[in-house]
């Protein structure tokens, strides 16, 4: 039975200074976490301490190649231990990341968590951008964009991070997984004006599903900011390696849509499920990956037939077909504990409704799909004004529509459907899910801020006076939970009493 | 495969009763939807940035993962 499917989304979010002539990213970035994390202080939200709280290293490995080999032209990513980088109280994670602020979500136990936690860490960049006023020019102000491409040529990533067990052959996950990311952007392609991809010209592509398409140019490999490939293979598990992988899916693009990132991060890990239990057996190969990935973006008609592996041919929405009909046998033959039994269900509906409505007409989506939403805008503005669509208030809206400023915001306006619970999401800015090991970073983050000196994902330093420091290993995701231990947290008064009864 | 198929012909045939039995309601209702198109328009004429030339020739990136 496949492991649970934790996961967490990690965005880098678009970022620069308005009124400034010349805007430094990194620096921006830097002021506007700094900028959050001194307002935490200031409001009694965070200990004088807590900024202190770095992130711990020791256990990065970006380099490691899931294929087990190592590629000798591959640059893999460097680690930036020099940069701003914070350890929130919801067990998320806040830094600089390749000129870019990054917000990487707690983990969460499935697709509904998840959207509550990715709808924090917007709330987070919102109040960063408001605090980091007080830092900078009267008439200057940091602006965020929820996307992946400044429609220049430069992309920057929104991942998502799922937990598979180890034993799961990587060579099936890549066979099995490829169609799936090649197709899943109908519903989850967040959408964009014109095309980057060399020789081509927005005559050639005036508007395409995926904000991402463009800039993938590899089947398979390590790289994440050139040569980007569908399926990304670091190997960087952040838990037992002995019994658990960390799928890095680089592909995806940021939602604005709640049900999109539901849909998104849903369906994948039921398919990751059913690829781990070995009961996918899908063989929809395209001949040629990475061109059938633009071919899709870029075929807003939905007709266009990919070329497959063994001489058929078929549509995306095909192909998301066969394997929402293998989910439903799934489902039936072997429920879906790994993902929540109910949310499971839910998505499994949803999925169906969704490639329904795609099916008969795209527009019926425009209040769940991102592409759909931002392109009844543009299509609207575009008649109403007569405008080309290389138009400059046209590229306008299309990056309005992922604007972090509420006021500027035009994905708020587009009538987009919401899953979540308005108090669930301002909780969850400060608070982490109670179902994984989040919660006992989060919470200890909470507690005793002055007696953490460094965390990461899978351990906790501890700063106790006297004795050496003591490092908390947390390397089962599933277990530091609410469950687990909520009442010891809750029973202890400092840190030296809680590690003297974790017993480490 | 045989379920999708079905689907695949019963969309349309839906739609097309639709248009046949209740017409006034879908043209009303048409009307709203544009209504609320249009008003949304306006919106985005308001919450758009004044100088879009400049914001848009300005948003440049560096790249990132």
């Amino acid at each position: 039975m496949a492991v649970p499917k934790i996961v967490g989304i990690e965005t880098e979010f678009g970022i620069f200074v308005r009124g400034s002539a010349e805007s430094n990213p990194i620096a921006a970035s830097s002021v506007l976490i700094n900028a959050y994390v001194q307002e935490l202080v200031r409001t009694g939200h965070a200990a004088r301490t807590a900024p202190r709280v770095g992130w711990d290293f020791e256990d990065e490995m970006p380099h490691n190649d899931a294929r087990g080999t190592t590629v000798a032209d591959a640059s893999p990513p460097e680690v930036e231990t020099h940069l701003v980088n914070a350890v929130l109280t919801n067990g998320a994670r806040y830094y600089v990341d390749h000129a870019h602020p990054e917000c990487s979500t707690p983990e969460c136990a499935d697709a509904f968590e998840i959207v509550t936690w990715d709808r924090a860490a917007e709330e987070i960049l919102r109040r960063s951008m408001t605090a980091a006023r007080s830092m900078l020019a009267p008439d200057e102000e940091i602006v965020v964009h929820k996307n992946n491409s400044d429609g220049k040529g430069n992309s920057y990533g929104c991942h998502e991070n799922y937990l598979i067990a180890r034993d799961v052959p990587f060579g099936r996950i890549v066979r099995e997984i490829t169609p799936f990311f090649i197709s899943r952007q109908l519903f989850c392609g967040s959408g964009k004006i014109g095309t980057e991809a060399p020789g081509l010209t927005s005559d050639d592509v005036p508007y395409q599903i995926s904000q991402r398409a463009d800039f993938f140019e590899e089947e398979v490999g390590l790289e994440t900011t050139l040569k980007r490939p569908i399926v990304n293979t670091r190997d960087e598990p952040h838990a037992d390696a002995q019994k658990y992988r960390r799928l890095h899916v680089i592909i995806g693009d940021a939602n604005m849509s709640e049900v999109a990132t539901y849909l998104k991060v849903g369906t994948t890990a039921i398919v990751l499920a059913m690829i781990e239990d070995d009961e996918l057996g899908l063989d929809l190969t395209p001949v040629a990956p990475v061109a059938a990935l633009r071919a899709v973006s870029y075929d807003l008609s939905l007709q266009r037939p990919i070329e497959l592996v063994g001489g058929r041919s078929a549509t995306a929405l095909e192909i998301q077909w066969d394997y929402l009909e293998r989910a439903q046998k799934y489902a039936e033959s072997h429920g879906l504990e790994s993902v929540g039994e109910s949310v499971g269900a839910d998505v499994l509906a949803r999925w169906e409704q969704v490639l329904t409505a795609l099916e008969t007409d795209p527009m019926q989506t425009a209040d769940i799909v991102d592409w759909v939403a931002k392109r009844r805008l543009l299509d609207g503005y575009r008649e109403r004004h007569d405008l080309e669509w290389t138009d400059n208030r046209l590229a306008a809206v299309g990056l309005q529509y992922h604007d972090m400023r509420p006021d500027k915001c035009l994905a708020l306006r587009a009538g987009l459907q919401t899953i979540t619970d308005p108090a669930a999401v301002e909780a969850a800015i400060t608070t982490p899910p109670g179902s994984t090991r989040a919660y006992f970073r989060g919470r200890c983050l909470q507690k005793w801020p002055e007696s953490i000196v460094a965390a990461n994902w899978d351990s906790l330093v501890f700063d106790v006076g006297g004795d050496p420091l003591r490092r908390v290993p947390m390397m089962e995701p599933s277990r530091g939970t609410e469950a687990h231990v909520g009442t010891l947290i809750e029973e202890c008064e400092t840190a030296a009493e809680l590690l003297d009864r974790l017993g480490s | 495969m045989a379920e999708r198929e079905q689907k695949k012909k019963s969309a349309p045939q839906r739609e097309e009763e639709v248009v046949e039995e209740d017409a006034p309601a879908t043209s009303e209702s048409g009307e709203k939807i544009k209504a609320e198109l249009d008003d949304l328009l306006d919106e985005i004429d308001d919450v758009l940035e004044q100088n879009a030339e400049d914001f848009v020739k300005s948003y440049i990136q560096k790249g990132g993962q």
